[in-house]
């Protein structure tokens, strides 16, 4: 009960993209398509899940004044694995994320769930929470780049679902488009989340 | 290599190629810390510093270690780490030898380790297979951009504070839609070179 709690705040109340506000680079960067958007995601979500349980793994033997290098090794190595894997299967997908696959190493997300929970508990909530914070993470990913790509080229995972006159908005699909949409997006949810006293 | 192509190359870091409005790196920085105009020049310098220096640091693993023994694959890792040392030994060297600069400085370095900026040029500079020169230009140049990106969205943003903003808006939304508009007056420099 207490790992679907760590899994749903996650995805919902410290979803960290629309709540933590974390990871802003790639979730600016990627969101052009849901397809991309999703990919993405799911990337980060495997390094997330395998560097929280192998963190929490290794919180004995790690040396407290170096555990911060030690968070970015063992993430870096996730994330080269990651990358190996998608060049090989994924080939166009790796493509097109470019240099936002390397730079998993650097999103904030990830070294801030090592520090903040693999740290401190056991490696089953850990699991749980690198699969809750992943999810949400390719939620609020998937969110504004379908916005963006249904807005900006008419489609949703490339299949399109507009009328025949809608004319695309270019301005969504190119960079400011991004800013602007997960700026409205963050404020409608400000908007619906029910108002603490 | 021309020299025309060094210009090219600066220009199109800083202004088309914005690392921040156009490429989407180092935006936690950009969101995070962009409240005051003073703030802003100090962490637009620090990064410029280490920018700089990790283009050549980079380089030469690249080139003299990863190449050298064909260990490409362990790029991602050999990059990071070697940012992490950089901007830990440029923290030692600049609380030692100049204590004023560390004051203004001291607070943003640790931050800049996570800075996507940083990495994100690095691997730029390797998949553009630019050479030392032209790296440490790019270098330069992209952090450049995102000093003068980040100084004038911190100069918006001290107005914001005291305009009339939608409650749902506040804070980050604004920010962000205020980012938009920066990045699309940005566009105008699109047919530059």
């Amino acid at each position: 009960m207490r790992n679907f709690r760590v899994l749903m705040s996650g995805i919902i109340d410290e979803n960290p993209t629309f709540r933590l506000l974390l990871g802003m680079c790639p979730t600016l960067a990627v969101s052009t398509a849901a397809f991309n958007g999703l990919g993405m995601g799911l990337a980060a979500t495997a390094v997330l899940l395998a560097s929280n349980v192998l963190i929490s793994l290794m919180k004995p033997v790690i040396p407290d004044k170096i555990r911060i290098p030690c968070y970015v090794v063992v993430i870096a190595t996730f994330v080269t694995m990651v990358d190996m894997v998608m060049g090989a299967f994924v080939p166009d997908l790796h493509s097109v994320l470019g240099i936002f696959i390397p730079l998993i190493v650097v999103n904030c997300i990830i070294l801030q769930r090592a520090e903040a929970f693999a740290s401190k508990n056991s490696v089953l909530s850990s699991a749980f929470d690198g699969i809750g914070m992943g999810l949400g993470f390719t939620l609020a990913l998937v969110a504004l780049s379908s916005v963006r790509e249904l807005l900006g080229a008419g489609s949703i995972f490339g299949v399109n679902i507009m009328w025949h006159s809608f004319e695309p908005m270019r301005l969504m699909v190119s960079p400011p488009g991004a800013f602007i949409g997960l700026g409205l997006i963050i404020g409608l949810i400000n908007t619906l989340r029910p108002k603490k006293a | 290599m021309s020299s025309s192509n060094l210009v090219v190359i600066f220009l199109s870091a800083i202004l088309i190629n914005n690392f921040v409005l156009s490429r989407f790196l180092g935006i936690c920085p950009f969101l995070g810390i962009s409240n005051k105009i003073e703030t802003a020049v100090g962490m637009s310098l620090a990064v410029i510093f280490v920018m700089t220096v990790a283009s050549l640091a980079t380089w030469v693993v690249q080139t003299y270690v990863l190449d050298l023994f064909g260990l490409g694959y362990l790029r991602t890792i050999a990059f990071i780490l070697v940012i992490a040392v950089l901007v830990q030994f440029v923290e030692m060297v600049i609380q030692k030898s100049s204590p004023t600069l560390y004051q203004a400085l001291g607070v943003y370095l640790p931050l800049i380790t996570t800075n996507c900026a940083v990495m994100g040029v690095t691997l730029i500079n390797m998949n553009e297979g630019y050479t030392l020169v032209q790296s440490l230009v790019n270098g330069f140049a992209a952090a450049v951009g995102f000093g003068l990106a980040i100084v004038i969205f911190a100069g918006i943003r001290e107005r914001l504070e005291l305009a009339d903003i939608p409650e749902a808006l506040q804070g980050f939304p604004i920010a962000l839609i205020t980012a938009g508009l920066l990045s699309i007056s940005f566009f105008g420099f699109q047919g530059l070179l």
